[in-house]
């Protein structure tokens, strides 16, 4: 399991615009860079970020995002949400060699 | 000697070919624009567009302009759009001129979000210009390039 770090704002006021914030530990390793021995490693990044607010029985995408090697190491993602109903936002990384790894945050709404 | 005159002519008229030719080239750069980007950056960008016009404004790319370290450059790109449904920003790109890779991330958003906005830490290989590219719901196209100096390139050590 690698350590992620989500930071929501704890109770934002209704029909606000509030900035999620997603990191999550990996190497994400290029592809491009050799090792010791002059062989290329295997690239090992993660491929897909997504985050879906669900809320009453309905879950709706709202962000997502394809990765390539040239976003760095333990990919660092910020993105927006208008708070207009308490619900529980969820989060998944998808990646190479099978990573997958799934989160979630309650968010309050007053 | 008594030169030719319709060597002259001829050589006149291949100039003004020239000429004719040098000033259609520059057209061609002045219409195909605010990038001048060369031909990988620019297929990258016309293929996420799929072909269509590329307009420039909207968007905001925010990146320090000289970078000391290339393995994590904070950026953050902002979209002019009020995010309702009935306009907004369906999907936001970044691609690169020099790193091995053109693509950098793709994202895609709904109007849910509120505000089209997007900040990401990003490798860079050397010295390059950088795209952020913007869909709207109309099927129109927004973009802004910035040029930034890298000092420490990423993926160079081991």
């Amino acid at each position: 399991m690698a350590r992620t770090l989500i930071t929501v704002p704890p109770t934002p006021k209704i029909n606000t615009v509030i900035e999620i914030r997603a990191l999550i530990q990996h190497p994400m390793e290029t592809g491009f860079r050799p090792d010791g021995e002059g062989k290329l490693q295997p690239r090992n990044i993660i491929q897909r970020f997504e985050c879906r607010f669900s809320s009453g029985g309905r879950s709706d995408l709202i962000f997502s995002a394809e990765l390539f090697p040239a976003v760095s190491a333990n990919p660092y993602i910020a993105f927006n949400f208008r708070a207009t109903q308490s619900g529980t936002l969820s989060f998944l990384w998808t990646g190479d060699n099978g990573f997958t790894q799934a989160e979630s945050v309650a968010l309050v709404v007053v | 000697m008594k030169m030719n005159p319709n060597l002259l002519n001829t050589n006149s008229a291949r100039r003004r070919h020239i000429l004719a030719a040098a000033v259609g080239v520059t057209g061609y750069v002045l219409v195909r624009p605010a990038f001048g980007a060369p031909a990988t950056l620019d297929a990258a960008i016309s293929e996420f567009a799929r072909g269509t016009k590329v307009s420039s404004g909207r968007v905001k790319f925010e990146i320090a302009e000289l970078i000391d370290n290339g393995n994590a450059v904070p950026i953050t790109i902002t979209v002019d759009s009020p995010m309702t449904d009935a306009d907004h920003v369906v999907a936001l790109a970044v691609f690169n001129e020099k790193n091995p890779q053109r693509e950098v991330i793709k994202c895609r958003l709904s109007p849910l979000a509120g505000r089209a906005q997007l900040s990401t830490r990003i490798r860079l290989a050397t010295s390059q210009k950088l795209t952020a590219i913007a869909e709207m719901n109309d099927g129109s196209f927004y973009a802004s390039t910035v040029e930034v100096v890298v000092t420490l390139a990423a993926c160079i050590e081991e």
